[in-house]
This record gives C-alpha cells, sequence and structure tokens, in this order.
C-alpha cells in the first residue's frame, strides 16, 4: 500500500515538474551519458584486439594481454617515470610561488601598485599554450637571445635535460600570478581587525604572517594540494607536445602523448585504451589516497 | 628589523616577477619589427632605419591567419554560448533541495569529473557518429562542465527561496521564474562562466588537432602551431623569397609577427574582462 502511494506521489511530482528534468536537466545528462558513459564502455576494447570493421562486437577478446604488454616494455616505464617526474617537480616547485606572490602582494598598501602588479601577472594566463611553446623556442633557439646573452649557442630543445626545467619554468611564468588570484582574495578578506590588534600587540612581521595570514589561507593550501597531487597522473597532452622534439623525447615522452600517438597515429587503438585506462585508474588511486592522508592530518577533512 | 628585511624582499621578489614576465613579450614585440638579417646578426636594435613591417604585411596579407581566426570566433563563440546555457540550466534543478533524484543525478555528474573512457574510446565514439572533421566533435563532448555546474549551483543557493515562492504564488512556473527572475540575478556568474569557456576554447588545439582534418576548417591555434612549432609558415608567406637562407630568416620573423597579432583580440578584451577576475575567483571558491 505505502509503496503504491510513494509511487503514486512520485509519478505526480514527475508529472507536476517534467521541465524540471527535460528542459533544465536534460541537455547536461544527454551530453554527459553520450560523450562521458558512452565512452567509458568503450574501454573494452582495451582487452580486445579491437578492429574498427568488425567492432565491439566481433573483435577478439584478449584479457590483459596489451597491460602485460606495456607493463613489461622498458619504453612505457620511462614514459611513466618521465610523466611522473614531469609532474612531481612540477608540483614541489610550482606550488609555493601562488601563496608567496599572494602574500607579498598582500604586503603592498597602495591600492594601484598593486592592481597594476596584479594585471601584469595575471597577463600570461590568456596567452595560448601554443604562443607559449612558440616564445620558448624562440627565446632559447641556438641565435636567440638567451644564448645571445650568455655568449654560447645551446640548442636547449634538442636537449632532453632541458625538458623538465623549460616546462616547469614556462608553467610558474604563465600560472603562477593567475593561480595567485584566489589566496590574494582570501587574504584580502581576512580579519582586518585581527590584523590591527596582532600589530597594536607588537607582533612582527613573522607572527602576523602565522596568526592572521597563513589561517586565511590554510584550507585553500590545503584543497590545492589535494587536487595538483590527486592530478599527478594526469599532466596536460597540449604543452608536452608542443615542447616535444625529435631529440628531446627520451624525457619529453609522457603518457599522455604516448596514449595519443600510438592510438591514433599507429592505429593501436586497444593498446592505447589500456595505457589510458591504467593512467586513469592510477590517478584514481592518488587523488583517494592523498585525501585520506590530508584528512589525517587536518582534523579529519579532506574535501 | 625584521619588518624591514621583509618588505625589501617581498619588494624586490615581486619585481623580479613583474620584470621576467615583461621582459620576453618586450622582446617579441621589439624583434618583430626588426629586419631579419640585423636581428639574426645583431640582435635587437633601436636603430629605427633597420625596422620594417615586412612581417606584419606577409602575415596579414596570408590568408590562413584570417580564415583561422574566423574559426577561432566560431569554434569559441558556439562553444561559450552552448556550454553556459546548458550548464546554467542544468544547475537549476541541481540546486533545489526538493528536486527529486538530485542525488543520483549528481552521482552521476560528479563520477566524469574522477573517470572517463579516454582518448581513444572517445574518438571512436566522436568517429561512429560520423563527426569527424565536424565543428560540433571540437564543441559538443567538452559542453558541459560539472565543476561550472556546481559553481553555479553555488551561486544560485545564495538567492532566498522566497523569491521563487512568491513568483510561485504570482504563477510563475520553473521557466519564467528562471529566465525572467533568476537569469538577471545571475549576471556576475554568467559573464565569469563566459569568461572561463571562451578563453579555453581560443586557446586549446587538441581537439580540432584530432577531429578536424580539413585546412579550412582549422581554428587559429592550429593555423599557429603549423607557424611557431612545426616550423612551415604558410606556403604563400615566403614562397616569392628565392634564397634558402633568407627564406628561413624570414619565416623566424614571421613568428614573432604572428604571436604579437594573434594575440591581439586578447590583449584588447584584457582589461574589459579584468575586472571579472576577482569576482569570479570570489564564486569558484565557495565550495559546493
Amino acid at each position: 500500500m505505502e509503496a503504491k502511494a510513494r509511487r503514486g506521489s512520485l509519478l505526480l511530482y514527475l508529472r507536476q515538474h517534467w521541465q524540471l528534468y527535460v528542459i533544465f536537466l536534460g541537455p547536461a545528462l544527454v551530453i554527459t551519458l553520450l560523450f562521458k558513459y558512452v565512452p567509458m564502455g568503450g574501454i573494452l576494447i582495451a582487452f580486445q584486439n579491437f578492429n574498427p570493421i568488425k567492432g565491439i562486437v566481433g573483435s577478439q577478446w584478449v584479457g590483459g594481454y596489451h597491460f602485460r604488454r606495456f607493463l613489461s616494455s622498458p619504453d612505457f616505464m620511462r614514459y611513466l617515470v618521465n610523466t611522473l617526474k614531469l609532474s612531481v617537480y612540477g608540483l614541489l616547485w610550482g606550488f609555493p610561488f601562488p601563496i608567496i606572490l599572494a602574500i607579498f602582494l598582500n604586503q603592498i598598501k597602495s591600492k594601484g601598485i598593486k592592481k597594476k602588479v596584479q594585471t601584469i601577472l595575471y597577463m600570461p594566463n590568456f596567452v595560448s599554450v601554443i604562443v607559449l611553446c612558440g616564445m620558448v623556442r624562440i627565446l632559447l633557439s641556438v641565435t636567440g637571445p638567451v644564448n645571445g646573452l650568455f655568449h654560447s649557442s645551446i640548442n636547449f630543445m634538442t636537449i632532453p635535460e632541458f625538458f623538465r626545467p623549460i616546462y616547469i619554468i614556462s608553467g610558474i611564468w604563465q600560472g603562477a600570478g593567475w593561480s595567485s588570484v584566489m589566496y590574494t582574495a582570501a587574504l584580502s578578506n581576512a580579519s582586518k581587525d585581527l590584523r590591527e590588534a596582532a600589530r597594536l600587540d607588537g607582533a612582527n612581521i613573522w607572527q602576523q604572517l602565522r596568526v592572521v595570514d597563513w589561517p586565511a589561507i590554510k584550507d585553500m593550501v590545503v584543497i590545492q594540494f589535494i587536487l595538483s597531487a590527486g592530478g599527478i597522473m594526469s599532466v596536460g597532452f597540449e604543452k608536452a607536445y608542443a615542447l616535444q622534439t625529435d631529440m628531446n623525447m627520451k624525457s619529453s615522452e609522457i603518457i599522455a602523448t604516448y596514449v595519443y600517438k600510438k592510438g591514433l597515429l599507429d592505429g593501436d587503438y586497444s593498446f592505447s585504451t589500456a595505457v589510458g585506462l591504467f593512467n586513469t585508474v592510477i590517478n584514481l588511486i592518488l587523488l583517494i589516497a592523498v585525501n585520506k592522508i590530508v584528512a589525517r592530518m587536518n582534523d579529519g577533512n579532506g574535501i | 628589523m625584521a619588518d624591514k628585511v621583509f618588505k625589501v624582499i617581498s619588494r624586490v621578489f615581486l619585481a623580479l616577477f613583474v620584470i621576467a614576465i615583461i621582459i620576453p613579450m618586450l622582446y617579441i614585440v621589439v624583434a618583430s619589427f626588426i629586419d631579419p638579417v640585423t636581428l639574426q646578426n645583431q640582435g635587437l636594435t633601436l636603430d629605427f632605419k633597420k625596422w620594417t613591417l615586412t612581417a606584419y604585411q606577409r602575415v596579414i596579407s596570408n590568408n590562413m591567419i584570417w580564415v583561422g581566426f574566423l574559426n577561432a570566433v566560431i569554434y569559441s563563440v558556439l562553444f561559450t554560448v552552448i556550454s553556459v546555457a546548458v550548464t546554467m540550466l542544468c544547475a537549476y534543478p541541481m540546486s533545489r533541495r526538493d528536486f527529486r533524484g538530485r542525488g543520483f543525478f549528481n552521482a552521476i555528474f560528479v563520477i566524469t569529473m574522477f573517470f572517463g573512457g579516454g582518448l581513444i574510446p572517445t574518438y571512436l565514439l566522436i568517429s561512429d557518429l560520423g563527426l569527424i572533421d565536424s565543428v560540433w566533435a571540437v564543441v559538443l563532448p567538452g559542453a558541459f562542465s560539472v565543476w561550472n555546474m556546481i559553481i553555479a549551483r553555488t551561486y544560485y543557493r545564495s538567492i532566498p527561496n522566497e523569491l521563487r515562492e512568491a513568483a510561485a504564488v504570482d504563477g510563475a512556473g520553473d521557466v519564467i521564474y528562471f529566465f525572467k527572475i533568476l537569469m538577471p540575478l545571475c549576471k556576475p556568474i554568467i559573464a565569469v562562466l563566459v569568461l572561463w569557456q571562451f578563453v579555453g576554447m581560443w586557446n586549446s588545439y587538441f581537439d580540432a588537432m584530432i577531429y578536424i582534418n580539413t585546412d579550412i576548417k582549422q581554428p587559429l591555434q592550429l593555423v599557429l602551431r603549423s607557424i611557431l612549432i612545426q616550423n612551415q609558415p604558410e606556403p604563400g608567406m615566403i614562397a616569392d623569397i628565392q634564397s634558402t637562407a633568407a627564406r628561413a630568416q624570414l619565416a623566424e620573423l614571421l613568428k614573432y609577427a604572428t604571436i604579437i597579432i594573434s594575440s591581439l583580440p586578447l590583449i584588447a578584451m584584457y582589461p574589459f574582462f579584468q575586472k571579472y577576475f576577482e569576482s569570479g575567483v570570489m564564486v569558484g571558491s565557495i565550495k559546493g
């Protein structure tokens, strides 16, 4: 009886509120199901020798063959290490800059100067990956200004050892200012009374930072760190690919570019999908693990 | 004392950072005007007799740049309109605590933030749908952003519920309420999402690279890619030059002019959307 009544009231609810499902939720749901969930089904081809002509139904099943294939390949191990190094170093070097910039910016009393500095700091964020990498290639070319400055003729783009520093430094150049926006916003919202009180009590700058500034951004820092650490395996394709040359491949080939080349250029669909799946799963595990660790450190509060 | 030291360090650090940002940009701007031979032999010079507009003339008179611009506008406008509309619409029921199935739909959406089919299955789907070489392959798959939906949902929740109840008493249904009352109140968040989505699409190249094969459908970033990254200037830009060396020098100079010209629209828009930066971050930082 009760179940029937509940079903009846649900039907009534749906009849009254069908617009919420069809007009409002509908488009997003269709896009999500079609472009996100259908490809999840497509992951099955990682366990096949997928043949586009035969389709998923007709292709031969091979179980974990492709996973064994790349896990036992020395090349793959190098790409995995390249990916990890690129993102871990990128995180360690890049993470503090926005925080430092925000804290320093917050010390500037004059609104006008602060605004001008911010304008410049945010600008590189709007430069596209292609233009950024184009600039890097120009500035670092054999006849470029950097070599001119040191009277050297190093071809930076062809030397594997330079790939990561170039990638990370240009990343800081482009992103640090923009990433500092939210810290800046949080700091400028930090209690003015508290700062004033601390100053009147004779607190020096370090004590002020510890009592006023740090608490204002601490949660944000934790969240950002979790998000970045959780994304360690998802190094973007676009920039790495645009900074690759035939010569620096030893350190510039990462999983994302490898998946692209294997899958779309060589047509090894199943293998490429298997590598991609491996990457996604590791990423997921990392995110959960980091969240757990931070939650333990942060009195049980992760995100 | 410690305060003074800190003050000095902080100012110096900021100054260095600002200089480090400006110098490379300035270099490209100045270099773009200099005669290629002079640039290669002497580097930058303020001897204006050596300055030239050759590179700009060649880039501007080349069709592919303009085709790229036009396509980038088409892709970016389509993507922004669809994406912001879909996101704002979806966030409305998701913001209502009385919406049945909210938890279920939320789970469906959030899962896609952490797990997905990956490159190849997505590519095969696009291919099966017959969307290869179509604008829609670039525009549609990423048109719904769960992250932006969460931000919009949070924003809706800051608007008092009484407004909707009052509208309902006056006989306004959800559709009327949404378009007539809710949307006008959401201009700040709409502006922020428009900015993010537009710039994001304008600057990306991956999807267009894998899905678009026809030259005349290429967005600006792909045209830039062949000039800046692959060292392949559009043939028309340098074809008339005989010597290989001169051609290489000119190709180098074209890069500078190309960078400047391609950046002009965003530079022009920069002051306009700058005022949304901080408000954008404020709405973005509220957790859903």
